[in-house]
């Protein structure tokens, strides 16, 4: 019964989200204010009726319903609850469903934080979001149900996949896909505009907030994601380059250049089409991300062949929303206009390139992930492009940007001057090429890319000082503290975010020039030594967790006769599937993580074991999340506090100066 | 320059920037394919030689031997018409088993055994990497018959 409740509620919100899609639009354009009013209601009520879903397949879940389908195919009675629930987004349906819960709930926010917009923006916004929202039940509802019954029940479950039997992977899917869905505002903002024929810098304002949101999620969604591939796949990587997850990095990248873009159109009412052509972009890429990952074409392309049917649907969908919303931007986009002109040389110019830059990098990265699919669906040949394809690209690509972003945010706005700009930031460039230089000799190894990835991260720190410090200059009046506290927070949060990119980049040269590895044979009170810490072997012992029984290793760790860790890495049999998983113990620490895996049982209670010591390793995902405190921060700036919640007050012309 | 000439020599520098770009991306591209063949592709020598390949298939029963030191693991991979010997030294994937699917990267020698740097079996007891599968089924489609000598590469 509650599952078939679920299944109605879908098709109850596929009814209102063709209301929502197609009366707000026609009505905006003729200028109908009663079909408009349509759309925030039928936003909030399609919210409400997704959610009843999703609170039924939960239910489903969590009560142990293996007459639905999914439900069997992606738990087990022997699965705890919190997995359980977790398995609702553990398979393709679920997630399908997942994703349009989001997408109601940005809907849903829109509709709360959108009362300051004019009412037929507002309405296409809506309007645009619920023809997303109808592609997305369609789907579901003709190819993918997540309630099908499965008649006669099944006894017990098949489980859920034991590598998503993890904390990380309960929440990266949530946060991948706020992420994704988030940039649906931007694109929904950025249609609407093109169908109104106006993009001021209003326009732009309005968007940011909600661009960057959604791009904190995304950044905070591929952290989870690589840190769980680090401590769950127990191959102590932490990116490979793998089409899952390029298919999560091209909707960042595109989003990073739109966060920019915006911000030029926001401050300096320019680069408008580009603006709209990026955030059809993003979105773009974040539903083919969904899809890519989603649909299994990736494990194969002829699982597009085993159900035609959705290949079909996917791809059709591909088609309209991109071709679609492309063929509005040519239709529509001259009528947007350019938005101001400015010199090669100036702020404008800076972040221009660094867009083009972040564009390529995009593009390098699809042509990567695609051409094989695309060989393969030809038939033309099997063939992979490895990492080494992805890093020979990206570093060469990245390395200007990162050096643009320093240099960005000293520019004046319009035009600047080379010379000038040289003097200011030459105390940086000084101390980043000294420690560029020198941290190698000190750390006793030296390599080009060692070299490299200090000279980035100190530049870009080193610059972020100079650029307070010539704000806190340009200030009249108030000590240190009080100038600080005067500078706007999105001010900060810019700051803030990149340095995280700084902190990623320390992170990501230490761990590729630092690193060691060994793969050991050890039999018990065996000692192996690596990166200066002896690991000494103490056997292993039978475990039983409540899906699985496991061995579990007991590794001694010491560095100069001091214990520094005990490591206890297990090799797990889930008993549904009979699957065997390794789980990898780790000790983590600013400054180095120590990882230990088991491989296989050898002769004589000895096993294969591998090791690791990692150093800097946890700066990677440290500097995520300091990029995302950095975009949380900017948005907290009161300049996007809608109109009626700011507060009346004289703000000093110096500290408007500072804000851009 | 007037601004026309600027435009000009704006846009040149734009179109340099992305031709450099591009035949940055096609030369890194073209240089790390990784071809796939199957181990009947293998024995007809038509690899490339001194490049790193896939090839896919089935490892064979009681083909999995392991040296004195623990970690250098010696097995076939078959794909039921001919047979190629790999070694690898590391440790296999937890899925890695004898009469299940693998997929290796490496290079040839000289004496016709495949050199694996690394071997990939995904996470799932029911999944066949497509690769393995397809080798396979080409096998079976060219209808040849199951051969037990082991594949010597000429030269």
């Amino acid at each position: 019964m509650i599952p078939e409740i679920g299944h109605f509620a879908l098709i109850l919100a596929l009814c209102v989200a063709l209301v929502q899609g197609t009366l707000p639009i026609y009505g905006a354009a003729v200028g109908n204010s009663r079909l408009m009013a349509l759309a925030a209601p039928a936003a909030r009520c399609q919210f409400f009726l997704v959610l009843t879903a999703f609170g039924c397949l939960a239910y489903a879940f969590a009560n142990k319903d293996f007459s639905v389908l999914y439900v069997a195919a992606t738990s087990n009675s022997q699965l705890p609850l919190h997995y359980r629930l977790a398995a609702i987004w553990g398979a393709h349906e679920g997630s399908l469903l997942l994703w349009t819960f989001i997408l109601t709930i940005w809907m849903f926010a829109v509709t709360l934080f959108s009362s300051h917009l004019p009412e037929a923006m507002r309405s296409r916004i809506l309007g645009v979001m619920g023809l997303v929202s109808v592609g997305f039940l369609l789907f579901m509802l003709s190819v993918s149900n997540p309630f099908e019954r499965l008649i006669p029940a099944a006894a017990e479950g098949r489980d859920l996949n034991p590598l998503l039997q993890d904390p990380g992977m309960v929440l990266h899917p949530p946060m991948l896909y706020m992420g994704y869905v988030g940039f649906s505002v931007a694109f929904a903002f950025a249609l609407a505009a093109l169908l109104g024929g106006n993009l001021d810098a209003a326009w732009a304002r309005w968007s940011r907030p909600w661009t960057t949101v959604a791009w904190c999620f995304l950044t905070i969604g591929i952290a989870l994601g690589s840190g769980w591939a680090y401590y769950e796949l127990g191959w102590g990587g932490w990116w490979f380059w793998d089409p899952v997850e390029n298919a999560s990095f091209m909707p960042w990248l595109a989003g990073t250049a739109l966060v920019h873009s915006l911000a030029v159109t926001d401050k300096r009412g320019g680069f408008k089409v580009w603006t709209v052509l990026l955030a059809i972009l993003a979105f773009s890429l974040s539903l083919l991300g969904t899809f890519l990952v989603r649909s299994g074409v990736l494990t194969s392309v002829h699982a597009f062949a085993t159900d035609p049917k959705r290949g079909l649907f996917i791809l059709s969908f591909l088609a309209v929303v991109i071709g679609g919303s492309l063929l509005l931007y040519a239709w529509r986009a001259p009528r947007v206009g350019l938005g101001g002109g400015f010199a090669p040389v100036s702020r404008e110019g800076f972040l221009l390139a660094n867009n083009v830059l972040l564009v390529a990098a995009t593009g390098a990265v699809l042509l990567g992930t695609l051409y094989p699919l695309f060989l393969d669906a030809l038939d033309l040949g099997k063939i992979s492009v490895g990492p080494p394809y992805f890093d020979s690209v990206f570093v060469p690509l990245i390395t200007p940007a990162l050096f643009l972003m320093g240099i960005g945010p000293l520019a004046q706005w319009k035009k600047a001057e080379i010379p000038d700009l040289a003097k200011r930031v030459r105390w940086a460039a000084g101390v980043s090429v000294l420690t560029a230089l020198g941290l190698p000799i000190v750390l006793g190894e030296w390599t080009p890319l060692l070299s490299l990835g200090f000279l980035l991260a100190c530049w870009i720190v080193a610059t972020a000082v100079v650029s307070v410090r010539e704000q806190l200059a340009h200030m009249v009046g108030g000590g240190i503290g009080a100038r600080l506290a005067r500078l706007p927070r999105a001010y900060w949060g810019m700051l803030l975010a990149h340095c995280g990119i700084a902190v990623f980049v320390v992170g990501v040269t230490m761990v590729k020039g630092f690193e060691t590895e060994q793969d050991v044979r050890m039999g018990m009170g065996d000692v192996a030594t690596v990166g200066g810490y002896t690991f000494r072997f103490d056997g292993v012992q039978n475990v039983r967790g409540p899906n699985y029984t496991a061995v579990r290793g007991t590794f001694h760790v010491s560095r100069d006769g001091r214990e520094t860790a005990l490591l206890y890495p297990e090799k797990r049999r889930y008993t549904a599937q009979n699957q065997v998983m390794t789980e990898a113990a780790i000790d983590s620490g600013v400054v180095r993580d120590l990882y230990v895996s088991l491989g296989e049982p050898l002769e004589d209670g000895a096993w294969s074991v591998r090791l690791y010591h990692k150093p800097f390793v946890n700066w990677i995902w440290g500097g995520c999340l300091i990029m995302a405190l950095g975009g949380a921060l900017a948005v907290s700036d009161r300049r996007y506090r809608p109109a009626w919640r700011r507060e009346p007050q004289a703000v000093p012309a110096n500290v408007q100066l500072a804000g851009r | 320059m007037t601004p026309r000439q600027k435009r000009f020599a704006f846009v040149g520098l734009g179109l340099l920037v992305l031709g450099v770009a591009t035949a940055l991306v096609l030369n890194a591209f073209q240089s790390n394919l990784v071809f796939f063949f199957t181990p009947t592709q293998v024995a007809n020598g038509e690899v490339p030689k001194g490049r790193s390949f896939r090839i896919g298939g089935m490892v064979e029963d009681g083909s999995v031997k392991r040296e004195a030191d623990g970690l250098t693991v010696r097995f076939v991979v078959t794909d039921t018409a001919k047979r190629v010997p790999v070694v690898y030294k590391g440790i296999l994937p937890d899925l890695f088993k004898e009469g299940k699917g693998a997929v290796a990267q490496g290079r040839l020698d000289a004496d016709g055994t495949f050199v694996a740097s690394e071997v990939l079996a995904k996470h799932d007891e029911n999944y066949m990497p497509p690769e393995a599968a397809e080798a396979l089924a080409k096998a079976k489609a060219s209808g040849a018959q199951s051969s037990n000598t082991l594949i010597v590469q000429p030269q």
